[in-house]
């Protein structure tokens, strides 16, 4: 009987993951991430409250596995909160939860797991894997378009996707919290997770500035040829493309199109200035584990949220790729992934510069 | 997946079936309720009274002398709390002599009469061993001091306290004593008149009787007032209908526990060093916690340098071993405990303990496996440990 480690966060799709493949007759053992939790703040964190412990608990209970909780709050803390407070400090939009299921999920817990003897790591992510004939790993959407979460999970290598298993991902949404009913899971009727877990809720404007009050200096808001507008607030409250809380009286609507950090200024302009068709993106992970050779054509998302774009990606030296999109994209942001599709299939990714 | 080997006795242990068997005519044969006049009720009161005699020919004492609570932490917090109360309405005393190396029960409860009723705690020094030597108690004990409380064994180091020396210096001054036996009973002799003790607490489900169930002695004129006030059931020291069918499973146990105590010591004591010896000899960075020959004859506790003890507890039950640590928390939120702070043990020694202990269902065979088993899990688990701190 092969065994599986099960991520669970108390939610529903980490739970019907588990009793999924309980039923599909694999050894499941539940295990949960303690991760950090600003003091005072650990009841309103979206993964590890203790509400969602005893959740995990009561139906670890239910299917009759076994289940653990792994510490991880120092390496969380160390490795994505300090990551996400970097990249504010440097001027960037960066995505902590690409570099969770990089350092965490998939390397930190998936040793844990594979010391437990597990042959496989679950999660409740919305992806599928599948096997090509020269037995390679492949990473695709999940089927369920709306809910795919294959964009942060394109950190995987082919070691990591062998060990991986999806099982909610060949599912709608719908149908999950249908299964959960018919598993009778304390967590059926659970909202959705958003946001970041470590931000319990709140703007990551509000966390920024407790927690690392020397990142917000305020400095000028100019335009493109130099023009003062006004003052901001400090280059982390702001995104590119940004149109609200600008806080500037102005005849056309304005819009963030870059922040420069070794000045701190926060550049604006209208629309029609905004965009650029086309991006760098580094430290590339090709999930085949080789770069194309030559430029593809692929659908190139820039966030999680943001719809694919079709562009032209071109792998250059030094692991990093030039994508150039067929039409301008209004919100390309540094720090965030670029990541590369052909249709249902995850090429690969990386951080836009 | 795996066959399991249960090695957390201290935890707790299985019911006996021959308590089971003790207790199944309560629950719906002799049903009465103790207080009622009928014989449904003359019934069940023999049951009860004859439990007390049985418990009160186990500890030495009178039968009106044992008072019978639901569970280990109550007696200790009926003895604590009730007898610091009236000792303050009597003498006026209001300070509370204890120890960090006690269980929660009884240092919790000490902060709480600190906290919220006025008291004072005095916290006795313990030695490396978490020992509570006589001599601390006697230079700091005086006619201030409502009530002293030191544990007999030591649940999570196993080390035995000189209980009979304190309870002397105690009486000397007149000042009662209570000790928590709740981990010693099912080892040690609980002669109250040998220990001198004035109160003692007992919880069955260490010794093989249900859980839900524990008893106090209560030495005749030691001041002591109720906790939970309503009918005069147990001389008006704890109201509510007497758990007739778990009394009766309490008493049976004791019984069973104290005749069968020294065949029980006799096959465990040489296991139990068979382990320390290996562990210490095989794991590098590893340390023994507690007294290395006062503690209880079934009771293994140990520390290894730089590791998390929750994890290994992780590993061990994937591995089919079932113990315990003195640090582990089900929520994955690792603190050394108080007790292996009190002993002194650094952070990095003190968040990789791990606490073995025997009982009736161990087998020379389930030791052999553990001990084989044991240096390579150890050697994971720091290995993880590693990576978690990044």
């Amino acid at each position: 009987m092969p065994k599986v480690v099960v991520a669970m966060s108390g939610g529903v799709d980490s739970s019907v993951a588990a009793a999924l493949l309980k039923q599909q007759g694999y050894g499941v053992i539940g295990m949960m991430l303690r991760l950090w939790s600003e003091t005072g703040k650990e009841e309103s964190n979206r993964c590890c409250t203790p509400d969602s412990m005893s959740l995990a608990r009561r139906v670890a209970a239910r299917l009759d596995i076994p289940f653990y909780v792994v510490d991880a709050k120092d390496l969380f803390y160390s490795t994505v909160v300090q990551f996400f407070l970097d990249g504010y400090a440097q001027g960037v939009t960066p995505n902590p939860c690409v570099v969770c299921n990089r350092k965490i999920k998939w390397d930190f817990l998936l040793k844990h797991a594979l010391a437990l003897g597990a042959d496989f790591l679950a999660t409740g992510h919305y992806a599928r894997k599948q096997s090509t004939e020269d037995g390679k790993w492949q990473l695709l959407r999940s089927t369920d378009r709306a809910k795919d979460q294959s964009y942060v999970l394109h950190v995987l290598t082919q070691e990591k996707l062998a060990k991986a298993l999806f099982p909610v991902g060949e599912y709608p949404k719908p149908e999950i919290r249908k299964l959960a009913g018919e598993f009778d899971l304390p967590t059926a009727d659970r909202s959705d997770s958003q946001d970041l877990c470590f931000l319990a809720g709140e703007d990551y404007r509000e966390f920024l500035r407790r927690i690392a009050p020397e990142i917000g200096h305020p400095g000028p808001i100019l335009t493109k040829d130099g023009k003062p507008l006004g003052e901001h607030q400090g280059l982390a409250f702001y995104t590119i493309g940004q149109r609200k809380g600008l806080g500037i009286a102005s005849s056309i609507p304005l819009y963030v199109l870059a922040k420069e950090v070794a000045t701190n200024t926060l550049v604006v302009g209208s629309e029609v200035e905004l965009g650029s068709c086309e991006l760098i993106a580094r430290d590339i992970n090709w999930i085949s584990g080789e770069a194309p050779a030559e430029s593809f054509g692929a659908e190139v998302k820039t966030r999680y949220t943001a719809r694919e774009s079709k562009a032209m990606v071109k792998p250059v030296a030094g692991n990093r790729a030039e994508v150039r999109f067929d039409t301008l994209q209004r919100d390309i942001t540094p720090g965030q992934a670029a990541v590369f599709y052909d249709g249902d299939l995850v090429l690969g990714g990386g951080t836009i510069v | 997946m795996v066959d399991q080997i249960y090695l957390d006795y201290a935890a707790t242990t299985p019911v006996d079936p021959r308590v089971l068997n003790a207790m199944r005519p309560y629950f719906n044969e002799t049903f009465g309720n103790p207080s009622s006049v009928h014989r449904y009720g003359q019934q069940a009161e023999a049951a009860v009274e004859s439990a007390r005699e049985t418990v009160a020919e186990v500890l030495q004492c009178r039968p009106d002398e044992i008072v019978f609570t639901s569970c280990g932490s109550e007696s200790d917090n009926l003895a604590i709390r009730g007898t610091a109360l009236a000792m303050r309405e009597k003498t006026g005393a209001n300070r509370i002599l204890t120890s960090k190396a006690e269980h929660h029960a009884v240092s919790k409860t000490a902060e709480d009469l600190e906290r919220h009723y006025g008291f004072q705690v005095e916290w006795l020094e313990t030695d490396e061993n978490g020992r509570v030597s006589p001599e601390t108690v006697e230079k700091v004990i005086c006619k201030s001091t409502a009530v002293v409380s030191v544990m007999y064994a030591n649940n999570e180091i196993g080390t035995i306290n000189p209980v009979a020396e304190i309870a002397a210096i105690c009486q000397a001054h007149s000042v009662p004593f209570h000790t928590d036996a709740v981990q010693a009973a099912a080892y040690l002799s609980v002669n109250v008149q040998v220990l001198g003790v004035d109160l003692m607490s007992l919880g069955a489900h260490k010794f093989y009787g249900p859980k839900g169930i524990g008893a106090l002695f209560v030495r005749n004129g030691t001041p002591i007032l109720p906790l939970q006030t309503g009918g005069g059931q147990e001389y008006g020291l704890r109201a509510g209908t007497q758990n007739v069918p778990y009394i009766a499973g309490l008493a049976e146990a004791l019984r069973l526990t104290a005749g069968e105590r020294e065949e029980r010591i006799g096959s465990f004591r040489p296991l139990r060093d068979r382990i320390i010896g290996t562990v210490l000899e095989e794991i590098p960075d590893s340390r023994l916690t507690g007294h290395p020959v006062n503690r209880l004859p079934n009771h293994c506790s140990f520390a290894f340098k730089e590791m998390d003890g929750n994890l290994l507890l992780t590993l061990l039950d994937a591995a089919g071993f079932a113990c315990s640590s003195g640090s582990a928390c089900k929520t994955g939120n690792p603190e050394p405990s108080e007790v292996l702070s009190a002993i002194g043990l650094s952070p990095e020694w003190g968040l990789g303990s791990l606490r073995v202990t025997l009982g009736a269902g161990t087998t020379p065979d389930h030791i052999d496996a553990f001990l084989k088993a044991l240096p390579g899990i150890v050697q994971q688990a720091r290995n993880l440990t590693g990576v978690q701190q990044g």
